[in-house]
This record gives structure tokens, sequence and C-alpha cells, in this order.
């Protein structure tokens, strides 16, 4: 959209592989029909379901136990997520760039064939290309993962309750969707090959998973499944998980109706024809490595968002990044994408919002000594009445002694960690420092006066 | 004679309790004097002060309960099976409220116990600049000398005298918070800032506004499915931002807070029934017009709670018409040796972390080897209406008043809360705003942002626009996505352009 406000002509192929299991969707990409959105919106379900609970504490009544309607929820959902394609494709042709609904893949030099659904080709050439073909769930390799279990990409337009579930994987993608699954009253279970969250920090990771537990989820760790039998059909079946333990020969079995995979993404990359074009990418993770104005070892061939290697996988940065890619080309402009401090959320029951170095980190790059780490729980005012939690919220950040004690790592868990988050990304960015921030007065009752 | 305590707090509220357990951490004597005169209607509470009792916490439980009726609404489009309309109970609500309330009078009083602060219920005033006599409900007396002594009283809601009835029959929002039954059927009369003599609207020109806590009391009042009503003679909001006022007030009419504009009340009786029958005057329309309720509050403004203080004795200034004390930027009043915090001093914001931070920064000062003043530069505040209302920094219009509407940028946009979506609900009145200096840095002078969670919202921000945030900064600032918050790092139509500030799309 941003290269045809410069006048030049743009064409747009996006093709949806479907599912193992046949599903598919609309104009738009992960996040508006399989990520971040349908996510978040599933999460909201998830927290009203908590806010019923809190309300009869502040004076609403209804007596009966109130019970959840997957199915009223996925249409409102799939609803929404209608019109948000609709928008994209009124939006480019408003804007006068050609929309082809075809599978691309490079031939030759400048030019790429475009398959639709029905198999029709057709050859295009241009004179700069931008690969943005992001990532689908990754499959474990065992028996039955394709034929009985879904992904993310399935979960949010399932046209049936998935019942007790199994939630694979300790990414941020399981955590959430096993943390909705639970807060709309479903059995879930997470199984954890290792450690949750790997990459972020691990102090609140822990916390976080403690929170979950603590709420129902249980938690099977350092276990692997190798296999899943079905044992009825069904909308949802039942089906059967063996597991092996990660340290040792035990074996367990489980019985659940939905058995959800979250245990990575693989970009989608190696059938595009890259090879034609002499496109290098990471053969090990099929990542593309770009240059920082995020041109590929192809002079005219560039790429952003999820398939980027060594860059974070997050909607914002990859419209930014896209953004200032074509005012470079063709504006003029010189700015590059700033990957540094850029603020993250996890949807958790409980949400984690960060900004810039974990504890961890901190401690690898500038030395223990080096840094100061000031922390707090809190207990949100809203949580008093209903009596919920009162020390599992938690604010921390990581201080540079030897930079004016600047401040390089902010985390906060608790309610709308995302809108606390944001605005102390951007004091970041501006080089706050713990004086600073101490220097700041907090607007009270809130959780981020923290 | 040597004086008994270093230091002496008159008033136990968000100021004077920061200050006091601030300079017992160095080990100094410390004392508190806390005493609740009770209003006219017989409502008192214990230690804390306003924004405990009968301000900050209990406005946003409320204002919480509110939400959560908000939130039962959406959850049928969510899944959640229930039958509506719902029913709230006022006594529940009021009950848990009034509980966790006092759970924080007893942790304030374990508190000063905990670090030795002897703390008096007692109500003081001065016989000489060192000694103060507190009186106790029975009469009976003590005296306490103190090196130095902090004022830190605060405010009450003021009374409209000159309407007959109106002290005998009407209630104030140090009422509201304590009522074991619903108020139901409630009519909030809202003056900002007048004097009750004469009938002149004070304008006050601050760059730093303090909350009006009648339209959020008329918000959640509304919230929880009593028939509320607000009569204001002119603007809400005066000395905010009237664009984001009206966005605010535009809200709550569409959320069911019936507005009486341009009308003033002339006087208030008492109806058989028990209901209380008020009659005001339409100014618009000439007419006089009456209709009966069950509660009435007024919202007509604080005042300084210094009346029996003594302050003349010891020649401690205030301000002739304000009534509030005069300190400069040490929070040392005219008498040395005395000062003032919180909601008692002229010319500061009332709001509840200034005065703690200020009432600590003193402490510090006086005790500790610290020099540093209060910043009493863009402070952040939230209005906690039905769709709140954040803010740091300056209004469009003191911006313009200070650079010239030449200078100025003001960047804006229109949103979308994602949750409304699936909800159904409308977004109108959801919208940011940031006013920044027009020259090349762009730095940011004033955010406002209306919509979910404002407070949190705008907390960081304000920490940004304290380290001197310019626009391009914050267009580097990567947003977090799906928030609302990220509609801040997005903004890109200016006001000048005359461009559709609707956001659409991802």
């Amino acid at each position: 959209q941003e290269a045809a406000k410069y006048e030049k002509k743009v064409m747009v192929l996006d093709f949806v592989t479907p599912t193992p299991l046949g599903n598919s969707w609309g104009l738009g990409g992960t996040c508006v029909n399989v990520g971040c959105i349908p996510k978040k919106l599933m999460h909201q379900a998830a927290l009203l379901g908590q806010a019923l609970q809190d309300s009869r504490k502040f004076g609403w009544q209804f007596t009966e136990e109130v019970e959840h309607n997957w199915m009223t929820m996925t249409e409102s959902v799939q609803n929404y997520i209608g019109s948000l394609n609709w928008g994209y494709r009124v939006a480019l042709r408003e804007k006068k760039v050609t929309y082809e609904n075809a599978y691309g893949e490079f031939v030759g030099p400048h030019t790429v064939k475009a398959t639709n659904k029905r198999g029709v080709e057709k050859l295009y050439t241009a004179e700069r290309f931008l690969i943005a073909t992001g990532e689908r769930p990754r499959y474990l390799g065992i028996p039955g993962d394709k034929e009985y279990c879904i992904s993310s990409d399935d979960l949010f337009s399932l046209p049936y309750c998935p019942g007790k579930t199994l939630v694979v994987g300790a990414s941020y993608v399981a955590l959430e969707c096993a943390g909705f699954l639970a807060g709309l009253g479903l059995d879930v279970t997470i199984m954890v090959r290792s450690i949750l969250l790997r990459g972020f920090d691990q102090d609140i990771a822990n916390k976080i998973g403690e929170y979950m537990e603590e709420h129902g989820i249980n938690f099977i760790r350092e276990f692997v499944p190798i296999k899943v039998e079905q044992i009825e059909e069904g909308t949802p079946g039942r089906l059967k998980v063996i597991a092996k333990s990660t340290k040792g020969n035990q074996i367990i079995e489980g019985e659940y109706n939905t058995v959800l995979l979250a245990i990575g993404r693989d970009a989608c990359t190696r059938k595009i024809g890259l090879d034609k074009v002499g496109v290098k990418i990471n053969e090990k993770t099929g990542k593309i490595p770009v240059n920082d104005e995020e041109q590929t070892n192809v002079p005219y061939i560039y790429a952003v968002g999820d398939i980027l290697q060594d860059k974070l996988e997050l909607t914002p940065v990859a419209i930014q990044a896209g953004r200032l890619l074509v005012q470079r080309l063709y504006a003029g402009a010189t700015s590059k994408c700033d990957y540094v401090n850029v603020p993250t959320t996890v949807f958790t029951p409980l949400e984690y919002g960060a900004c810039g170095y974990s504890e961890e980190a901190a401690v690898e790059k500038f030395g223990e000594e080096n840094i100061e780490v000031y922390h707090s729980n809190f207990w949100p005012l809203e949580w008093t009445v209903p009596s919920r939690d009162n020390n599992k919220c938690y604010a921390k950040i990581i201080c540079n002694i030897q930079d004016n004690e600047r401040v390089i790592g902010f985390h906060v868990l608790g309610p709308n960690a995302g809108e606390v988050t944001q605005g102390f990304a951007a004091a970041i960015k501006c080089g706050m420092t713990k004086e600073q921030l101490d220097s700041t007065i907090g607007i009270h009752p809130v959780c981020a006066e923290v | 004679g040597k004086n008994e305590y270093d230091l002496l707090v008159i008033g136990g509220g968000s100021g004077g309790l920061a200050c006091a357990k601030e300079a017992a951490q160095f080990g100094r004597q410390v004392a508190v004097l806390d005493y609740v005169e009770p209003s006219p209607q017989g409502t008192k509470w214990g230690l804390g002060g306003t924004c405990v009792n009968v301000g900050c916490i209990p406005k946003k439980l409320m204002h919480q309960a509110a939400l959560l009726g908000s939130a039962l609404k959406d959850a049928q489009h969510y899944g959640w099976n229930i039958a509506q309309p719902v029913h709230h109970t006022w006594s529940v609500m009021a009950q848990a409220v009034q509980n966790y309330v006092k759970s924080l009078n007893w942790g304030h009083r374990v508190q000063l116990q905990d670090k030795k602060v002897k703390y008096f219920n007692m109500k003081g005033s001065f016989s000489d600049p060192h000694t103060v006599r507190g009186l106790t409900k029975g009469g009976k007396e003590t005296i306490v000398t103190a090196e130095n002594i902090v004022i830190a009283t605060g405010g009450r809601p003021k009374y409209p005298m000159h309407i007959a009835g109106a002290l005998e029959y009407g209630i104030t929002s140090d009422d509201l918070f304590w009522l074991k039954e619903s108020p139901g059927k409630t009519l909030l009369v809202y003056y900002p800032f007048i004097l009750h003599l004469y009938e002149i609207i004070v304008y006050i020109s601050l760059t730093d506004a303090s909350p009006d806590v009648s339209l959020e009391c008329a918000g959640f009042l509304t919230g929880i499915g009593l028939d509320t009503t607000v009569m204001m003679r002119s603007i809400p909001l005066r000395g905010f931002d009237q664009q984001m006022a009206s966005l605010v007030t535009e809200h709550m009419e569409s959320y069911g807070t019936k507005f009486l504009k341009r009308c003033f009340p002339t006087k208030v009786e008492k109806l058989e029934s028990n209901r209380l029958q008020v009659t005001w005057k339409n100014t618009d329309l000439g007419t006089e017009e009456t209709d009966s309720f069950d509660t009435v509050m007024w919202a007509v403004g604080r005042a300084p709670d210094t009346e029996t203080l003594n302050l003349e004795t010891v020649g401690v200034k205030t301000n002739s018409e304000t009534g509030k004390i005069i300190v400069d930027a040490s929070e040392a009043t005219s008498v040395p040796h005395i000062y003032a915090v919180g909601d008692i001093t002229e010319g500061r914001p009332e709001l509840t972390p200034t005065a703690i931070a200020a009432g600590k920064l003193l402490a510090q000062r006086l005790f500790g080897q610290s020099s540093e003043l209060m910043d009493y530069d863009n402070v952040p505040t939230t209005v906690f209406t039905p769709l709140e209302y954040g803010c740091v920094g300056l209004s469009e219009e003191a911006a313009v008043q200070c650079y010239g509407s030449d200078n100025i940028e003001v960047y804006h946009a229109y949103y979308k809360p994602l949750e409304f979506t699936v909800a159904e609900r409308d977004a109108t009145q959801c919208y940011v705003k940031m006013v920044c200096l027009r020259e090349r840095a762009q730095r940011i002078l004033g955010l406002h942002f209306i919509g979910p969670n404002a407070g949190e919202v705008i907390q960081g921000f304000a920490l940004g626009i304290k380290c001197g945030a310019t626009y391009p900064q914050l267009m580097k600032t990567v947003g977090i996505h799906p928030t609302c918050a990220e509609e801040i790092t997005k903004l890109h139509i200016t006001k000048r352009s005359g461009l559709d500030a609707t956001v659409t799309g991802c």
C-alpha cells in the first residue's frame, strides 16, 4: 500500500495453502486470520469469563453457573475477520494495487509464476520483488500428527468446541491458546519438552507458568509425544496420545478430544523458487538473511516479516519494515527499521509486557555487577474486592549502572500489560533513566503507576 | 524547652502519611494528627485521607463495578450464556468497597506503628509556630510540640449555601461512597470552582487540572443502572482540553447519563414521600423547572480545610480567594519550619501521587541530605468516566496560547478498540491526540487519550514526555499489537491537513 502512494505499479500475490485438515482463509496474513486478532478476541472472551466471576462481588446478580458457547464466539470472531479480509481487498483496490489470489514462485530473473486455486498459471515480471510469505505451524513428524492434530491455523475457526485439549509446546502461542481455552471452561493440559517461553525472561516465564497452574491448567513437563491415535471419530473425537520422557524411558498415555500443536513455525521459503533466482536462505531454518535495508543477496529482491533471519516475528515490526523500505526505495528516505527495544506482550491469562533486555540477557551482556534490578509485586485495585491473587502481579526494570542507570529492560506481569508497556517502550526509546522514572508522577490508582 | 518531635504532620492523608513515614525512615521522632470532622450528613471515616476513604479508591472500585456491567453485556457476544438484563445491588458493592477501605485504614495504622510514628486521632490547631493543640472527639486536649510542622489537611466538598435546602437535604462525595442503601434516582449538581457568595465562575487556567469526581460518580451510577442526571451551569472539566472534555460527556450521554445543560438550581425541598424536589432555572429557555429525585449530590468544588487550624495566630499566609496555603517550591509556608503539602497548597494539582511525592521529597530535604525539589510539570492524570480519559502535558488550547497555533502541530486519530468489535460497542468517542511543537525536533507538549484503560496507556508515555520525547522518537517506537496504546505510535494525520483521522485496518 505504501508503494502505491508513490504511483508505482504494484501487484500483490497472496495464497493460503490449506492446512492438513483443509482449513484456509482470506487476505491479510497470519496476524489477521490465525494470529494476533483472533487470539486477542478469544483471550478477551476468557477475560470476560473472569469478569463475570468478579462482577458478583461488585454487586451484580445472577445465580446460574454461566456456560460458554464456543460456536457463538467463533462465529463472531470469524465474521470480524471476514470484514478485515474484505477491508484489505477494498483498500488495495482503492490504492490501485493489483491483487491476485495465486501462489507465487520465481521461475527466472525478474519473473514470477502465479498459480491460482484452479491451477491456471500466469507469468509476471517486475523491476523489484518483496518476499513476505511468512510462516506456518510446524508439525512433530510423528505418526498421527497431520491426520489428527490441529494447529493455530485451525483453532480459531474450529467448527466445534475443542473439549478436553492437550496443547503441545511452550511457546507464547501454546501458552496463550492454552490460557484462553482454560478461561472458557475447558480442561486443558500443556505438554512441555523443557522450558517455557524460550528467549523470554525466565524468571517471568516461570511466574506465568505458576499462575496458569494455580488456575487449573495441567502441566506435563519434560515429555514429548511420540504417537497420536484416534480412538473415536467425532466433532470433537477422542484421541490417544503416547508420550516419552526426555529424561529416561518412561512412557505415558493420555486421552483428549483435541491435540493442538504449537511447537514452532517454519518459514515459507522452500517452495517459492528462490534457488532459480539465487536468493540464499539459511538451509537449517529456512529464513532469509538480509542486510539492514531488508535486501537479500540478490539486489532487486527484498524481504520483510517473519521470514527474516535474526529479526522479530511481530506484526508491527513487519509493517514498519515494509513501510520504511518502500520510503527508502521510492521517496528518497533514509530511515531504517529500528529493531532495538521493540516491545512485545504475551497475552496469557496473566499478561506479560516487555521491552528491552531480559534479566539473563542483561547479565550476559553487561555483567551482573553492572546492572541493577528494581522490582515489586503489586495488587491491582480491581482485584481487591473480588479477592483475587494478591501477590502475583509483578513489575521489574533492569538498569545499566555504568550508563547513568539507564533503563535497559522493562517487564510487567499483570492486567492490560500491553497498554502499560507501550508508553514505557516509547520512554526507553528516549533513553529513560531510573532517576527520570522515579521523578515521574504516577496516575492513581492504576497498575502502571507501580 | 526542647520540642517533643522532629516532625509533626497535621493530616493523615496521602501527603501527610507519605511525609511522616519517609521522615521516620531517617530515625526521626515523628507524630501524625488525623481527624475527620463528620460531614453535614454525619458521615465519617478512618485514617488515610480523602483518596483512601472518599476519593480515588472507592471511586475507582465503583467505576470498576460499572465497567463490569458493560463487560456482562459484552460477554454475551463472546459466547457467554448470561440472561440479560442483569441487576445490580448497591449494598453488596458498597459493603465490599467499604470493607476494603477499612482494611486500608487498618493497614495505615499498622504501618505507622511499624515505623514508630506516633498517631493521634485528634483535631489540631496552632498555639504557636512550634506548638499544636490536639483535641479528641470527647474534648480531651493534648499539646504537641515539634521542630518542624507539615500541614496536610486537604480539603472537603463545598455546599452551595445560597440554595435553600442544600445543606439539609443534599449529600456530597463525602457521603456517596458510604451510603448503605442505593442513592436511587440521583441528581448531581456540578459547578466547577464557583464562589459561593457570588455567582461568578472563577476561571482557573491551570496547565494541570484536577479530575472531577462528580462526572466520574455520575458515570458509575449510570453504569450500575441508576437514573442519573448531571446539572451543569457551564462547561464540564474546566481546565482540561475542551475537545476531550466534550468527547467524554458525549459518551456519557450516549451511555445513558442525562445532562441538564446551562441550568442552575434555586431550591431543594423535601416531599412527603421523602423524595427531594429540586427547582432550577434553565438559562437557555429562561424558564423554571422542577423534578423529584431520591438523592441530590453537590459537586461544586472543594474548600481547603484550614478553618480550625488557627493559621492567623502563627501567620501562615493563605490565598485570599481560594483559602489555600501559599507555599514556595520547597513546600515552605510564610512561617519558618512550617510546611504544607497536598490539596491544601495553592497552585498545585489536587492529586494523590503529587501529594505523596511532594511529602516524600520534603522529608528527604528536611532529614536526608537531599535538595531535590518536587517537579509539578507534566503530571499525568486520568478521569475515570465510563469511557476513560488520560492525559499528560498541555491541552491544545494551552499550547496554542503558549506558542501560537502556527507553531504547534496536532496529530490525531479516531480508533476502535479490538475488543469493541465483537461486542458491537460504539467507539465514536475513542480518540487520541498529540500536541507537538512544529519546529524540527517536534517535542511533544501534550498527549490526550480517550478509551479503555486510559490510565494504563498514558503512564508510560508520561515518562517519555519527562525525557523530552519527540514525535519522531515516538514514531520509531514499534507498536504492541493488538492494543489501544499502539495507536499513539501510529499517529500521522494532522489537524492542519484536514484529512479524515479515522484509523482503518491493521
